[in-house]
């Protein structure tokens, strides 16, 4: 398993960069996730979505998809794409240290 | 490890919600791993565009093996309806969600949603016919241009 070091913490992450274990994630490290993914800045927004990622993975044990975090967030769809370009849920999944969202839709 | 997708241009030209919803998923479903995407509805596919119809979109009950029903029964009045309403039911619970708000939820995303000009002009169709999320009605041409560069999927 490869190993990251963010926010001086050594953390273990998968071969495409998520955390194995969310439980090692430290709300410090998100800033230096999301500039290695192109987010220079995490603004407001896109920490109402960080942090509606790792409420929703407590509460059920997976990362929601993008319908959801567009219905449930605060945010909607249009505006995800806008602060996560590459992909809401996966790019906000890996910045929140959690899993990949397994989901289809 | 190939070098990942980075473009896909799908063309939805059937009108049955089997021959639309994979193109819808596959379209979301790039646009979610960050993979730029166009959908170009033509022929039956308008149907998913066009106002009037797109609220409508039915199972396909006849010469469709895949349903397991006898052909005869699955031209009954009626039982298209019955089975869109069940699988609609079923995808509701998956979070699937409608085709309309699938469409409208894909355009949100960033994805380009065209019309073929000669389908519109087939079914006599003009701009206004279509839901807002259309872009433009363009020619197979522009549609070619649009795509160069990356993956083409026809369903």
């Amino acid at each position: 398993m490869p190993i990251a070091t963010y926010a001086g913490m050594a953390v273990t992450i998968n071969d495409e960069g998520f955390f194995e274990d969310p439980g090692q994630w430290t709300e410090a490290m998100a800033p230096e996730i999301a500039r290695a993914q192109g987010i220079d800045e995490l603004t407001e927004p896109h920490w109402q979505v960080i942090k509606f990622m790792r409420t929703e993975f407590a509460e059920k044990g997976t990362g929601p998809t993008v319908r959801v975090l567009g219905k449930t967030s605060g945010v909607s769809v249009k505006e995800l794409y806008q602060l996560f370009p590459k992909g809401p849920a996966k790019m906000a999944a890996k910045i929140a240290g959690i899993p990949k969202p397994r989901g289809c839709i | 490890m190939s070098d990942p997708i980075q473009k896909v241009s799908i063309i939805v030209s059937k009108g049955s919600l089997e021959g639309v919803y994979p193109a819808l998923i596959m379209a979301n479903g790039a646009r979610a791993e960050g993979i730029e995407a166009n959908l170009f509805f033509t022929f039956f596919g308008l149907d998913v565009v066009h106002r009037s119809t797109v609220d409508h979109i039915k199972v396909a009950t006849v010469g469709n093996p895949g349903l397991h029903l006898a052909t005869m029964a699955g031209g009954l009045p009626g039982v298209s309806s019955v089975m869109t309403h069940y699988l609609e039911k079923k995808m509701e619970k998956l979070d699937i969600p409608p085709i309309h708000e699938f469409v409208e939820m894909i355009a949100d995303t960033g994805a380009g949603i065209y019309a073929c000009k000669a389908s519109t002009d087939l079914f006599e169709l003009t701009r206004d016919d279509l839901i807002e999320q259309v872009m433009d009605i363009i020619t197979v041409g522009e549609f070619y241009a649009m795509a160069a560069g990356g993956e083409i999927i026809f369903t």
